[in-house]
């Protein structure tokens, strides 16, 4: 497999020269598994949704899981595919702690003709004390999704 | 009605409807973009919530005030958003003692033909 995540990742949100929604919010690439990916979004006082608490704003956490879930169908695919986000949930679990790093994990589960479903966890630290949780569904605009790797 | 600091980051203002129910509008800039020429679908989404709370915000003023939580939201995308000026306006569904069930709906030139919808629930903590 040529595909490689981590470089997507960088492409995508760390080149500065792009320097899109992701890079402007900071998003970065955090560690990938075989079947997972994780990038990470820094606290800033920029995302700040809610002034009062400092607690960010969820838009900057959907951006995130946007971007970490689209990787996950081209990790899955094992390589690139231009397609568009046809669906996001998220569930807010708990507020995400003034100061911490957000990181947000996806995993790609299935890969069908033209969608392809995903969910992902964000948290602060502890995956096991989640911040939100997200499914959505990605679809190709024409045609089918190429069949690279498995 | 003072806007986040995320809705700065957005560069999204705040405008009135003719009835005073606010509208947010983003200018399209290089920190919401995607791919090349549209929108990124976080930045569409983060719209949507600031104007999703503005919404809140407005039906709650006239009610004494409130704390507003978000529980979840779904986004629908409808259409890619394209190099220019987005709008974004919420539609309080139902507005309970502790519940707000809202939708927002973002589009560009013409307001019938959205390029995305969400649907959102709130809480919502009386003072």
């Amino acid at each position: 497999m040529n595909f490689d995540p981590a470089k997507m990742a960088l492409e995508m949100i760390e080149n500065r020269e792009f320097n899109g929604h992701a890079g402007r919010l900071g998003v970065r690439f955090h560690a990938m598994g075989e079947n997972w990916l994780e990038l990470a979004l820094p606290y800033s006082e920029d995302l700040i949704g809610d002034e009062e608490s400092g607690v960010i704003a969820s838009g900057p956490i959907i951006a995130m899981m946007d971007v970490a879930t689209s990787i996950a169908v081209w990790q899955r695919i094992g390589g690139f595919a231009p397609h568009a986000t046809l669906d996001l949930r998220i569930d807010y679990l708990r507020p995400a702690r003034p100061g911490h790093t957000v990181i947000g994990r996806a995993e790609c589960l299935r890969v069908a003709r033209s969608i392809s479903f995903t969910r992902g966890i964000a948290h602060d630290g502890d995956i096991d004390d989640p911040i939100a949780h997200v499914a959505a569904t990605f679809m190709v605009p024409s045609g089918t999704y190429p069949r690279i790797g498995k | 009605m003072k806007l986040p600091p995320y809705a700065a980051l957005l560069e999204a203002t705040l405008e009135r409807a003719e009835d005073g129910t606010p509208v947010m509008v983003m200018p399209f800039h290089p920190g919401v973009l995607g791919r090349p020429g549209f929108l990124q679908g976080g930045a569409i989404s983060g719209l949507l919530e600031v104007a999703a709370i503005a919404s809140l915000r407005h039906a709650l003023e006239s009610e004494g005030g409130g704390r507003i939580k978000p529980i979840n939201v779904t986004v629908d995308f409808m259409r890619g958003g394209r190099d220019r000026e987005t709008r974004a306006a919420g539609q309080i569904t139902r507005l309970g003692n502790r519940v707000a069930n809202v939708v927002a709906f973002a589009w560009q030139d013409d307001r019938d033909r959205p390029i995305a919808a969400a649907r959102m629930n709130y809480l919502i903590e009386r003072d």
